[in-house]
């Protein structure tokens, strides 16, 4: 508890534009997220933030909005039914829902949704073709997507600049980038290259390997409009 | 102070944002509470028709207007202070005379307009003491009252809007201050201190 509220200070006094709150251990469990340190974020962040994980239901969403969240991000349960994300979106606006997307790049070229991908034991594929998937969360309410792409997840590389290009072709809601970021050049490389609307990351933050403060200006210097 | 209880799950960050200025709102529907208050906010989110009805059914849509003291609607609360909103085709409040529009988006412009986006103070205004000209605030709307002669600061998505809007003691922001970072605190303090 104490080190999530430290990390959230800590990011949003270094520029942060909007914090996503992951427990990527909660569908594999079939357990929900703890809920009362939402509250206790929402007293600290005046940035908007997002939680996800354990959201299966309307009142799952409603207990996490109510305790000053902005937004509730879906993922598994979305694909185990994808009618949840048009009952979010029907009850709080399509503004609330994002959904997340764990895709990978099969060896045939084709880019595939994988589910439970927070536990390995659990990870599997979802029977879904990414881009049909990209299609589906849209024309069903989802308000923003994150494509979490696997193959550069944790490695640093730089986001999927390929496969993220090929979602924005038919995302027109806005676009998170996430997986693979290790250095500011990424960063200014999915916005350039891929259009996408924000870009995520984890672990160069948290290591302090990149300050966001500092990789703010770059992209400014770099001529990403970006807030200051 | 006091903060008009319309619902919504955002009520909670504004009172938090509030709270770190040091001013403590009392959440109300209560027309003698609202009456008396110091300062009021009319927040807002949801649906225009479904808003103006939440305000009739306790005769707030009667009382808002003829209150005295600083009024700030924010987000919906501004369109619902304008005269009407293409959404559901509502009529609202009246206090300004736009009609909200719904944005009209394009390629690169999803709506809900979601986001930080620039701030333009187009005419001084006290809400706007050292705040920077351009500086982001965060935006959730589909919706927006066009610029006219009570726009005091917009903001361009594909159209140019109505982000900050004034006119005697009301006063009303298309965004939201209380999740815009430094900036969004400043105008609120700034509202405290009118």
């Amino acid at each position: 508890m104490g080190d999530i509220l430290e990390l959230a200070a800590r990011y949003r006094d270094e520029g942060a534009d909007e914090l996503v709150f992951y427990d990527i251990t909660a569908s594999p469990d079939g357990r929900s997220v703890d809920r009362g340190w939402i509250n206790r974020v929402a007293e600290l962040l005046d940035i908007p933030f997002c939680v996800a994980g354990g959201i299966r239901s309307v009142a799952d969403a409603e207990e996490v909005l109510n305790y000053g969240a902005d937004k509730i991000s879906i993922n598994s349960p979305a694909l185990a039914r994808p009618a949840l994300i048009g009952e979010l979106a029907e009850r709080f606006g399509t503004q609330c829902v994002v959904v997340g997307i764990d895709s990978r790049e099969e060896e045939n070229g084709e880019y595939r949704v994988y589910q439970y991908t927070g536990d390995p034991d659990k990870t599997r594929h979802s029977g879904r073709l990414t881009v049909d998937w990209v299609r589906e969360v849209q024309s069903r309410g989802a308000g923003e997507i994150v494509l979490n792409c696997m193959n550069q997840d944790g490695v640093r590389r730089g986001y999927d600049i390929r496969q993220l290009t090929r979602v924005r072709e038919v995302c027109t809601v806005p676009l998170i980038a996430s997986g693979g970021a290790g250095e500011a050049a990424h960063f200014a490389a999915v916005f350039r290259e891929a259009r996408v609307d924000g870009a995520l990351a984890a672990s160069v933050f948290h290591s302090g390997a990149i300050h966001i403060g500092d990789l703010k200006q770059y992209l400014r210097d770099a001529g990403v409009e970006i807030r200051a | 102070m006091v903060i008009i209880d319309g619902g919504g799950a955002n009520i909670a960050s504004l009172r938090f944002a509030l709270q770190r200025l040091g001013q403590a709102a009392e959440l109300t529907t209560d027309p003698d509470r609202i009456r008396a208050a110091e300062r009021v906010i009319l927040p807002g989110v949801g649906a225009a028709r479904a808003a103006m009805q939440g305000l009739a059914a306790t005769g707030l849509d009667r009382l808002i207007p003829e209150l005295t003291q600083p009024v700030l609607g924010i987000c919906l609360g501004l369109q619902l202070l304008g005269a009407a909103s293409d959404e559901d085709d509502s009529v609202c409040l009246g206090i300004f005379p736009g009609r909200a529009r719904r944005l009209p988006g394009g390629p690169e412009l999803s709506v809900p307009h979601m986001g930080w986006n620039r701030l333009h103070q187009r005419r001084p205004s006290p809400l706007f003491a050292d705040i920077d000209e351009g500086a982001h605030f965060y935006f959730v709307h589909s919706y927006a009252l066009p610029v006219d002669e009570f726009t005091t600061g917009s903001c361009d998505y594909g159209v140019e809007f109505a982000a900050v809007v004034e006119r005697g003691n009301f006063m009303a922001t298309q965004f939201h201050p209380e999740r815009s970072g430094t900036a969004g605190a400043r105008l609120l303090a700034n509202f405290l201190a009118l």
